[in-house]
């Protein structure tokens, strides 16, 4: 009996601290060397000499690490907000208990099961102005049909928001049709009875309670878009030029191509600051809520 | 008793270690088919010399991926005996203190080898890496049906080029088949600069990089230059492979590009013949220049002596005429030595060879900056970035020139 109440306590421990210990190391070791990295004089190999601000200096004095900067607001803001609200109709829609549910609900989740290198190579093929859509709608006739956005250095990061929507919307769908199963039927009933019409229901009650999906599905989307590399590799490798760059291409082409280890730490660094600076305050407000309603 | 098994068998497991080090270990990124072959023929050379080969092939990504596990062995104080590294990269990683001398089997090459090659391959006066072969950055490839139909000349100008190429989009082609991506813009660039400028400006601007010439009318006419051939590109051409920008040359979709003459390997593959099906000459205006890509092998500090052996004999090896004829064969280079027998090679190789080696008496040989021979690499990506960027928007030539001065100072 003893011994059972003991091993209680420690088996989780130790269960546990294989993964904690992976993590203090993997995780958060790295992190800080690359924090270290940052403020060092590193070229092609890690140099520990000191160089204080400098890396950061050099950083943002580079034109091309704003126009990443800038694509990443673009595509980070068009790509979690039309993810959501397509997610939310999808799943508004296939709750209506309408026949064939589990079959389309395949369908928009299938998309998820690729690779974002999958998804952009095909995407490249469809948006290229001479092998895709615009030549498939000129040859049915429209010929003065015209979608270059993938070519276009103004548009190509968009390009890469359809690619990502297309991708995601499905996962955010799955996640929204969950969260609708789990609203207590009693209440829509009480408010079917006082009169409300669906879109009263829907919108005082039902998404109100999908909160917590709301901040689940941002949380993912938003470090997908910080992080996402292989999207943009493949759809179009950053460029034409580099109209299409974002961070993490810019941290792994001063890292690892240029020899400039330091300026691409730095420029990690400000990758995760970024993360931090959007997740640190919805963490926190999504703490203080459920503490509220508790 | 058990604890004396344990020490026995890891003193055994370092042994072998200290045995696998002697190895010849070779990091490469050579993988696809003609390259592979020439690879295998540097393994069967040293096998014979009773070294074992250990291969350390890492592909993908232009060699990037190669350079990550380079840096991660290096780090960790376990370099390969040699690596794939070329131009001032040898310098950088030489600076690091990573790479070894190899002069006992070099004592000749002084001879060999034109100067600007050797002291690319030296430090502090000492040879520390051995050159493979040796790529032309300056060709142009013209589709020779197309070219006979608009009069049969190649284009020794830059007015002869556009002529040519306004013909060329009279007969509906694609005029200038380009692909799009960062690299081969500055390849175009560079080649443009070339013959704006002629290899004296180039050298000043684009290797040493003086401020003066940079901000020059004639940086200012090269990039207008290049102005003019954007409006001969297809709009297509975003992200396209240079292989796919030559095979529109090649299939009589496109009139010409501007590429090394790796493409040469795309046309041979298809069985077409320099002269008949294409046409391979020097990109406008630089006849009496050569840009050049030269792959070299660095040789990294190795302690054991049967592994220095090794390395010394790779270096012998990579430098003898036999292995310089068959390996440039299968790649589409031609050798970086003379004594080379010439007979198998075709018509634009030895073009490429004649002219390698009047340059190199005339001066007119220089590194290829597009190819990461001129400058070091964060300098020429900041510069690569600003051509990128002139290529794919409507940057003015003015505010190009001054980017590019800002760029050069990147260090």
């Amino acid at each position: 009996m003893q011994i059972r109440a003991s091993a209680d306590r420690w088996l989780p421990k130790l269960v546990l601290s294989p993964t904690l210990a992976a993590s203090l190391v993997f995780v958060y070791g790295f992190i800080l060397i690359t924090v270290a990295l940052s403020f060092t004089e590193s070229r092609l190999l890690p140099n520990w000499e000191w160089a204080g601000l400098e890396r950061y200096a050099d950083l943002f004095d580079n034109e091309r690490f704003w126009t990443s900067a800038k694509n990443l607001a673009i595509f980070g803001g068009l790509f979690i907000g039309i993810s959501l609200i397509v997610g939310l109709l999808l799943a508004i829609l296939l709750d209506q208990k309408i026949r064939g549910e589990g079959f389309l609900r395949a369908i928009y989740l299938y998309p998820m099961a690729l690779s974002f290198i999958v998804t952009g190579t095909a995407w490249k093929w469809l948006l290229n102005p001479g092998l895709g859509l615009e030549r498939i709608v000129q040859q049915l006739g429209w010929t003065s049909f015209s979608f270059d956005w993938l070519v276009n250095p103004d548009r190509a990061i968009y390009t890469v928001v359809i690619a990502g929507v297309w991708q995601s919307a499905g996962f955010a769908m799955a996640l929204f049709l969950a969260g609708l199963r789990g609203v207590d039927s009693e209440i829509i009933k009480a408010a079917q009875v006082d009169g409300a019409s669906a879109l009263t229901i829907y919108r005082r009650i039902i998404i109100p309670t999908l909160r917590p999906v709301f901040f689940s599905v941002t949380l993912i989307l938003a470090h997908i878009a910080i992080k996402s590399f292989d999207l943009v590799m493949a759809l179009t490798g950053g460029g034409p030029g580099t109209a299409s760059d974002v961070p993490a291409i810019f941290m792994y082409q001063f890292s690892f191509s240029r020899g400039q280890l330091g300026v691409g730490a730095a420029s990690a660094v400000m990758m995760l600051m970024t993360i931090i600076a959007v997740m640190v305050p919805l963490m926190y407000a999504e703490a203080r809520s459920g503490q509220g309603s508790r | 008793m058990n604890k004396r098994i344990i020490v026995a068998a890891v003193a055994s497991a370092l042994m072998a270690g200290a045995s696998v080090a002697a190895d010849v270990e070779v990091l490469h990124w050579w993988t696809s088919g003609g390259e592979a072959k020439s690879v295998a023929e540097l393994k069967k050379m040293l096998e014979a010399k009773g070294h074992k080969w250990k291969d350390f092939a890492v592909a993908g990504g232009g060699g990037d991926a190669a350079m990550t596990a380079l840096k991660a062995r290096v780090v960790s104080g376990n370099p390969p005996t040699a690596a794939q590294i070329k131009g001032p990269s040898i310098q950088e990683w030489a600076r690091e203190g990573s790479l070894g001398d190899i002069s006992d089997s070099a004592r000749e090459w002084d001879k060999l080898l034109p100067k600007v090659v050797a002291d690319a391959m030296k430090y502090k006066g000492k040879y520390v890496a051995a050159p493979v072969n040796v790529h032309r950055v300056n060709w142009l490839w013209i589709n020779q049906d197309a070219l006979n139909k608009a009069g049969g000349k190649a284009p020794a100008n830059y007015d002869e080029f556009f002529a040519l190429a306004d013909k060329f989009k009279a007969q509906g082609l694609v005029a200038i088949a380009h692909g799009g991506q960062p690299w081969q813009d500055a390849t175009v660039f560079e080649s443009v600069v070339l013959g704006v400028g002629g290899a004296k400006f180039y050298n000043d601007a684009l290797v040493k990089l003086d401020p003066k010439a940079i901000d020059s009318p004639t940086m200012l006419k090269s990039f207008d230059t290049l102005a003019k051939i954007k409006t001969y590109i297809d709009k297509d051409a975003a992200g396209r492979d240079w292989n796919l920008a030559t095979a529109m040359v090649m299939n009589g979709k496109g009139g010409m590009q501007f590429m090394g003459d790796w493409a040469k390997g795309e046309f041979t593959a298809a069985n077409k013949v320099a002269g008949k099906d294409y046409a391979c000459v020097a990109a406008p205006g630089t006849a009496n220049a050569y840009t050049f890509n030269i792959d070299s092998f660095a040789m990294f500090n190795v302690k054991a002596v049967d592994a220095k052996k090794g390395q010394l004999d790779l270096a012998t090896a990579i430098m003898s005429p036999e292995f310089q004829e068959v390996f440039n064969l299968n790649k589409g280079s031609i050798p970086v030595r003379p004594g080379v027998n010439k007979a198998k090679f075709d018509t634009c190789a030895t073009k490429s060879m004649a002219d390698f080696d009047s340059t190199a008496k005339s001066g007119g040989l220089e590194p290829s900056f597009a190819h990461g021979m001129a400058v070091p690499s964060a300098t020429q990506g900041a510069i690569v970035d600003v051509i990128a960027k002139f290529m794919n928007s409507n940057m003015s030539s003015k505010d190009a020139v001054a980017a590019l001065l800002k760029a050069s100072k990147t260090k």
